[in-house]
């Protein structure tokens, strides 16, 4: 009686959290267009619009463009940001962790419209460059790169540097060969994070990108107010999509790292 | 000696970034939030934004719809993520994912599927506000409260509640005593990132009924119409907001700290 509870509320809350998103995608593959209506015929409609259909596929392309690019940068600038205040003195380290702390902490909405009044009003940068909008995106993300792999500095072996000084080599060839091969996780784990924020975010984008660009949460958001039933039942489809590329992922991951687990536990027998 | 000097100079680049995108934006924030139209100095957004039934009635339903949904978030959170962390599942991560994931599906869309429920359930969405609101934003936001209550609860030593319970402790009373303030940290880092968050998100209610009073929406409008004085001033309110609960929250969280938005694989 006793393990009944919890096991409930677990099954209650898991039902609550997927149910929409089930639903959405049972309902994705029919000819209906609101959910709670009778399920008409089972059709690929939805499916077959969203990669025929040129503006939806921009958008998607854009967006995951938009990300990949982005995180690439931020993960450059956040993971050199953190070698550099690791080895820096007290008052750096200091003032580079508040300085990366402010967009951790900052509301999104208040990032995107303080880079929007300097970079567009006050500099008047065109938007159209995406010059803003790619800023935008390093700014919510770098924060967070810096975050992952710092971590992994103090988790170092500081002799091992200093070894591979000794042994002959460059300082360069040092931090490129031994210091950031043990940073490499870290690194992942940040990028991985930066692109699934700048998939997800709104608000920097909405206050930063060209007025024809859009990314899918943009796009989604106008696509609400618009009444074209054809465009909002195609979302949902992409919506079951990216729900299914979550799932693949994350099994992907999970299967990979036991792996790797198991392999460690074989090496130390 | 020349060797450290080269290492730290890696992190010239990021710093001159942070400079350029984070520090100076607010600068001019705070600047244009002081300034009107033709640059000239003055109270009068600040003034305007506080004699206004509409603004202040905004920054008060912010505020209520904020703590409500903080308060539903941790009120389902902190049994799903103490079940979790104290259960012996032997997959206990595997059952965290199920919870998680649902972060990484793009938020509108998943707001695109809430709505089409609460449409179904209820007929007319914008017939209860609020209570939709809070449904949709807990809807948004629970993983996050989620990750930080599970991490702090998994890290809570055994030992300690073994000798609670060994000192004569009843199972209530080991909760509240040892278990519950040893989770403080992950109930303060599961709060600011909901509260904040729930303050400013206005595409989720905009998204459910069309129409939002939050602060949020209020940077969005003036945004529209090219206000930058004005929506400096509430990007600025909104700062003040942040800092203060920030101060408040230090006092309690882990350092190195990054919310509940590591990601975990």
């Amino acid at each position: 009686m006793k393990k009944v509870a919890p096991i409930l509320w677990i099954c209650i809350v898991l039902c609550l959290t997927y149910i929409p998103i089930l639903l959405l995608a049972v309902y994705s593959f029919t000819d209906a267009t609101t959910v709670g209506a009778d399920i008409g015929g089972f059709t690929f409609a939805n499916y077959i619009n969203l990669f025929a259909n040129e503006e939806l596929r921009d958008m998607i392309i854009g967006t995951v463009v938009l990300a990949v690019v982005s995180a690439t940068i931020a993960t450059i600038l956040g993971t050199l940001g953190a070698i550099g205040a690791f080895y820096s003195k007290k008052l750096g380290k200091g003032l580079m962790r508040s300085a990366n702390q402010i967009p951790v902490v900052n509301a999104d909405i208040v990032t995107g419209f303080s880079l929007c009044v300097l970079l567009i009003v006050l500099l008047g940068i065109n938007k159209d460059t995406f010059i803003p909008l790619g800023i935008g995106h390093v700014v919510l993300c770098a924060p967070f790169v810096y975050l992952s792999v710092m971590p992994k500095l103090k988790q170092m072996d500081n002799n091992l540097y200093e070894a591979a000084l000794d042994l002959g080599a460059t300082p360069a060839q040092a931090l490129f060969k031994v210091v950031l091969p043990q940073l490499i996780p870290g690194i992942l784990s940040g990028f991985m994070l930066a692109i699934t924020l700048s998939l997800d975010d709104y608000f920097i984008t909405t206050y930063t990108k060209p007025s024809t660009f859009d990314t899918i949460s943009t796009y989604v958001f106008n696509a609400t107010k618009g009444g074209q039933t054809e465009i909002k039942t195609a979302l949902w489809a992409l919506s079951t999509v990216i729900f299914l590329i979550v799932i693949i992922v994350v099994i992907v991951m999970n299967v990979t790292s036991s792996k790797k687990k198991a392999e460690v536990k074989n090496a130390k027998i | 000696m020349k060797l450290r000097f080269n290492r730290k100079q890696l992190c010239i680049p990021y710093a001159a970034f942070l400079i350029l995108f984070v520090i100076v934006p607010l600068l001019v924030i705070i600047y244009y939030a002081f300034t009107d139209g033709e640059g000239q100095f003055t109270f009068g957004n600040l003034i305007s934004f506080f004699s206004s039934t509409n603004t202040i009635g905004t920054l008060i339903y912010s505020f209520a719809l904020a703590i409500t949904t903080t308060l539903v978030c941790l009120l389902i959170a902190y049994p799903t993520a103490y079940i979790l962390a104290r259960s012996h599942f032997k997959k206990k991560y595997v059952m965290l994912l199920l919870f998680i994931m649902p972060m990484w599906i793009n938020f509108t869309l998943r707001i695109t599927a809430l709505k089409e429920i609460l449409t179904a359930i209820e007929g007319n969405i914008a017939a209860y506000p609020f209570l939709n609101s809070v449904i949709g934003m807990t809807y948004d936001f629970l993983p996050f409260m989620i990750l930080p209550l599970y991490t702090s609860l998994l890290k809570l030593d055994n030992s300690l509640l073994e000798a609670a319970q060994d000192l004569g402790a009843s199972k209530i009373k080991v909760f509240l005593r040892v278990t519950l303030p040893l989770s403080v940290p992950g109930i303060i880092s599961g709060i600011t990132m909901v509260l904040l968050p729930s303050m400013t998100n206005y595409v989720v209610l905009d998204m459910l009924y069309n129409s939002t009073y939050i602060m949020g929406s209020l940077i969005g409008s003036y945004f529209n119409s090219f206000d930058w004085n004005n929506g400096s001033m509430i990007s600025l309110i909104l700062l003040v907001i942040i800092f203060i609960v920030t101060l408040v929250t230090n006092r309690f969280s882990d350092k190195d700290d990054n919310g509940g938005r590591e990601v975990i694989l």
